[in-house]
């Protein structure tokens, strides 16, 4: 009887120390809401009992249910047929499961039937619906699109659309890719038009689309005639009717669960989301905080299952007469994994909880300026914030999306041979991780959005502060270590400024993000080392290979590695 | 409409036993075990469920247990139970299937207004499968048992397929009738956030009076009150509410003793040769018939 909250003992660590107080008191507005549904709670600490318990409910059928489900599920997959698009059946059975539970409406407001849980718990149902079955997170994890609707959509348009999504009755897709228009979303070119009422209408072809067979679809489009860029660009929102034809799905290499189409709009029939013209500077700019965050856990989640798949397989496997997990070269892999998961839960629900703030503040703001308050210091906040979650998330997604595959590639080689036959779990945890750092934008273009702040240095502050705190629990050797990678990592940054050429700073703006996130994650891991003794483990070894790591990027960086792409053509024949 | 009680049951979960578990009287050392809702039970009350669902009603899920089973009181308004009943007493203690279907069944009595009671087959602790048929017994009504599946429900009557050796049958039943279910009829629901978040705090009349002890600010009275206000208040019943003869409840009005309970393994221990040959085979027969195992 697994249960995936509660056996995660370090999930159960991070939900044990959550510093939510704010961003619950934003959210439940001196808790009124108790007095007209009787399951909102009364205080934090409700609050708190109210997560924690329908975790466990979430906890019981991912770990006891869905994730019997998914080796069928994968084998069996989304199937296409007469246009149409039919899950497999376990992921039938997995939807309708967190429908009865009702736990398909986790951040939306109660008044539209949600359960208005914040950011941060709905991570950690990600987390481990993921760790059950990756593919199904596809389709559970796009109720996020709702929250573009509520946000930027009218109320009307809200009470129209987010009802069906906490009932089980709708699902979503965000159409954004198109043929021409990957990376590069500027280029879309799917055309939005009006009639004379002025009613709006969609023609043209998105591709890749996940759960592109959703019942509602968000759809970046061209409703200015004759541009060319961003700015031409509108968000709207059309329901997956007739007109709306799928014309194939992929046969991808993993999450077989999760159905990928290619969809052509007909005329659909659609509605403005806020305002023209500001559908990819504004609303996919912040649908994607979301969506980055949403893969991360993903990758946390399939990253849990390869690990404990790796662990049980190194205890019962027997060779030269002993347990593999007794020979030092498979204890050392194992503990490797072990710290890079825990080091990625630790920036993950640091990022998740710093995007949770940043999303309540804006409604406190929006709230104080709607009462006509003043909100200036709210304002100053919500900047600083902002911009640490603009390095957080790409950081984020980066960084566990790496690491999942790394944990995964790893996992595999400890099974050895049986690893690669179809009948061992691990087969499909390596498949279905390759995609984490390819979609919503790959490590390469994360790295791209990340690199601003870090030649900002964004947490500058923070890091002096760090430096100059002592830390308990004899870790405070450690703080020179990274003290030391601190020095690294400017030593770098300098080089590359003075540098002065753009090809360059471009690759080496990996190793200097990689730097930068050594001093972040460190730290976060010290402060947990402080609250838990077995956290020491984890930091030690931690900032110790990131010390040695530090030290290669800083190689690589100042010792020419990258002169060689002047050339090129010589070298790539 | 159909309003249907469901009789549930707390069980050891079996799975995962440790330790000195039977006590020296025969009985089970509830408390050295880890306790779980009766899985047919469950199922039960999912059969239940779907039927107010089609057809409109209420659900009434009882227990008899001591305070801790108020967990799966809890457990079936997660579910969607409209309402529960906790039936305890320190003197039903020890009570075997005869006494506890006469607690059982005086306590459905005073609830009444019902159509179905519902039951699992058997629970994973006893497997006596007898607590269903003796309710039925005393309440005088018809009983279904090893149900399979519901066939049809019509105004007055209802349809169900029965197992039997090699085969099943289908009997029909007027109302009010009691039904014990096998493990897949239907599969349970899981919780309800929004219900688990809702019921959480409900609470049975010993668990608040345990609140009250050292706190001289309580009383339970108003205790029970306040949780009444707000739905939160599991159902007691004790054997004065139910006004039962003692003598019939618990141990003493419990004939049946566990004499001894003893694990058996079978498996294969001495190994002979036997020659493929027409001699061989007679003798093999021969010793098969002296060991008993043939004839």
């Amino acid at each position: 009887m697994p249960n995936y909250f509660t056996d995660n003992s370090d999930l159960q660590f991070h939900f044990n120390n959550l510093d939510l107080k704010e961003v619950i008191n934003i959210a439940e507005e001196g808790f009124e809401q108790s007095k007209k549904y009787n399951y909102a709670p009364i205080d934090y600490e409700d609050s708190i009992e109210n997560y924690r318990k329908v975790l466990e409910v979430l906890g019981d059928i991912t770990g006891n249910y869905i994730a019997e489900r998914a080796a069928d599920v994968d084998h069996e997959g989304a199937v296409f047929k007469n246009g149409k698009v039919t899950y497999a059946s376990g992921t039938q059975e997995n939807l309708q499961q967190l429908k009865q539970a009702n736990l398909l409406g986790f951040t939306f407001p109660r008044e539209l039937d949600g359960i208005n849980f914040p950011f941060t718990i709905y991570m950690m149902a990600v987390e481990m619906i993921s760790r059950a079955d990756a593919s199904l997170m596809n389709i559970f994890s796009l109720q996020d699109i709702g929250d573009t609707i509520i946000k930027f959509g009218t109320k009307e348009q809200a009470k129209e659309f987010i009802p069906g999504f906490c009932s089980g009755e709708y699902t979503g897709a965000m159409a954004l890719t198109e043929p021409d228009a990957g990376s590069d979303l500027q280029s879309v070119k799917l055309r939005a038009y009006q009639n004379e009422k002025g009613n709006w209408f969609l023609k043209g072809v998105k591709r890749f689309i996940t759960n592109g067979n959703g019942n509602v679809l968000l759809v970046l489009s061209r409703s200015e005639i004759g541009t060319k860029d961003a700015r031409g660009l509108s968000m709207f929102v059309c329901y997956g009717d007739e007109t709306v034809k799928i014309r194939r799905i992929e046969n991808k290499l993993g999450i077989h669960g999760s159905p990928t189409c290619e969809l052509q709009f007909n005329n659909t029939p659609a509605q403005l989301i806020g305002n023209r013209k500001f559908g990819l500077i504004k609303y996919v700019f912040d649908l994607m905080y979301r969506a980055r965050m949403g893969i991360g856990a993903q990758a946390l989640g399939i990253a849990q299952a390869a690990y404990e798949e790796a662990l049980k397989y190194a205890r019962d496997r027997e060779q030269f007469g002993k347990s593999i997990y007794n020979i030092p070269v498979v204890t050392n892999m194992l503990i490797d994994m072990r710290v890079m998961l825990e080091a990625d839960r630790a920036l993950f629900y640091s990022s998740a909880q710093t995007i949770d703030l940043k999303e309540k503040l804006e409604v406190k703001i929006e709230r104080l300026k709607k009462e006509g308050k003043l909100f200036s210091e709210e304002n100053t906040r919500l900047k600083t914030i902002v911009r640490e979650s603009n390095f957080l998330t790409p950081l984020t997604k980066y960084v566990i999306s790496e690491s999942c595959n790394k944990i995964t590639y790893d996992a595999l080689q400890i099974h050895g041979g049986t690893g690669y036959m179809k009948e061992f779990k691990i087969e499909r945890l390596v498949r279905d991780a390759r995609i984490t750092n390819i979609y919503e934008g790959t490590s390469q273009l994360q790295i791209v959005a990340a690199i601003g702040s870090v030649i900002k240095d964004v947490f500058k502050e923070l890091f002096d502060e760090k430096e100059k705190k002592h830390y308990k629990g004899g870790v405070q050797p450690l703080v020179n270590h990274l003290i030391e990678i601190r020095k690294i990592f400017y030593d770098c940054l300098k080089y590359v400024e003075e540098k002065k050429d753009s090809a360059f700073q471009d690759v080496a703006a990996k190793d200097l993000v990689e730097l930068y996130s050594y001093l972040y994650i460190g730290y976060l891991l010290l402060e947990q080392a402080e609250k838990e003794p077995k956290k020491v483990f984890i930091a030690n070894r931690y900032i110790l290979t990131s010390l040695a790591k530090a030290k290669g990027n800083s190689e690589s960086i100042k010792d020419g590695l990258f002169n060689d792409i002047l050339h090129a053509e010589k070298i790539l024949v | 409409m159909y309003n249907s009680i469901v009789m549930v049951k707390q069980v050891p979960d079996t799975a995962h036993i440790s330790g000195k578990v039977m006590k020296d009287d025969g009985t089970v050392n509830r408390a050295k075990l880890p306790a779980i809702f009766n899985n047919e039970d469950r199922v039960s009350l999912e059969l239940a469920l779907q039927i107010k669902e089609k057809h409109g009603g209420k659900v009434t899920a009882i227990t008899m247990g001591p305070p801790r089973a108020s967990d799966i009181l809890r457990e079936c308004l997660y579910m969607g139970a409209d309402e529960v009943y906790l039936i305890s007493d320190r003197k039903f203690a020890g009570a075997d299937t005869l006494a506890t279907s006469y607690v059982l069944s005086e306590a459905i009595k005073k609830i009444d207004n019902y159509d179905f009671v519902f039951a699992g087959r058997q629970a994973i602790d006893g497997d006596t499968a007898q607590v269903g048929p003796q309710t039925a017994e005393k309440l005088n009504i018809p009983q279904i048992t090893y149900t399979e599946e519901i066939v049809e429900l019509t105004k007055d009557k209802i349809k169900v397929k029965r197992k039997i050796d090699g085969g099943y049958e289908i009997v029909e039943s007027v109302f009010p009738v009691l039904i014990t279910v096998l493990k897949d009829v239907v599969k349970p629901r899981p919780f309800d956030a929004k219900r688990v978040m809702t019921y959480k705090s409900a609470k049975s009349l010993m668990e608040l009076e345990k609140m009250t002890e050292g706190n001289s600010l309580l009383y339970i009275d108003k205790l029970v009150h306040e949780y009444e206000g707000r739905n939160l208040y599991i159902k007691t019943l004790t054997m004065d509410d139910l006004k039962l003869d003692s003598e019939r409840c618990g141990i003493k009005g419990s004939p049946t003793k566990v004499h001894k309970v003893q694990s058996v393994v079978l498996g294969g221990g001495n190994q002979c040769k036997v020659e493929p040959t027409k001699e061989g085979l007679s003798n093999l027969i021969d010793q098969l018939m002296t060991d008993h195992i043939f004839g």
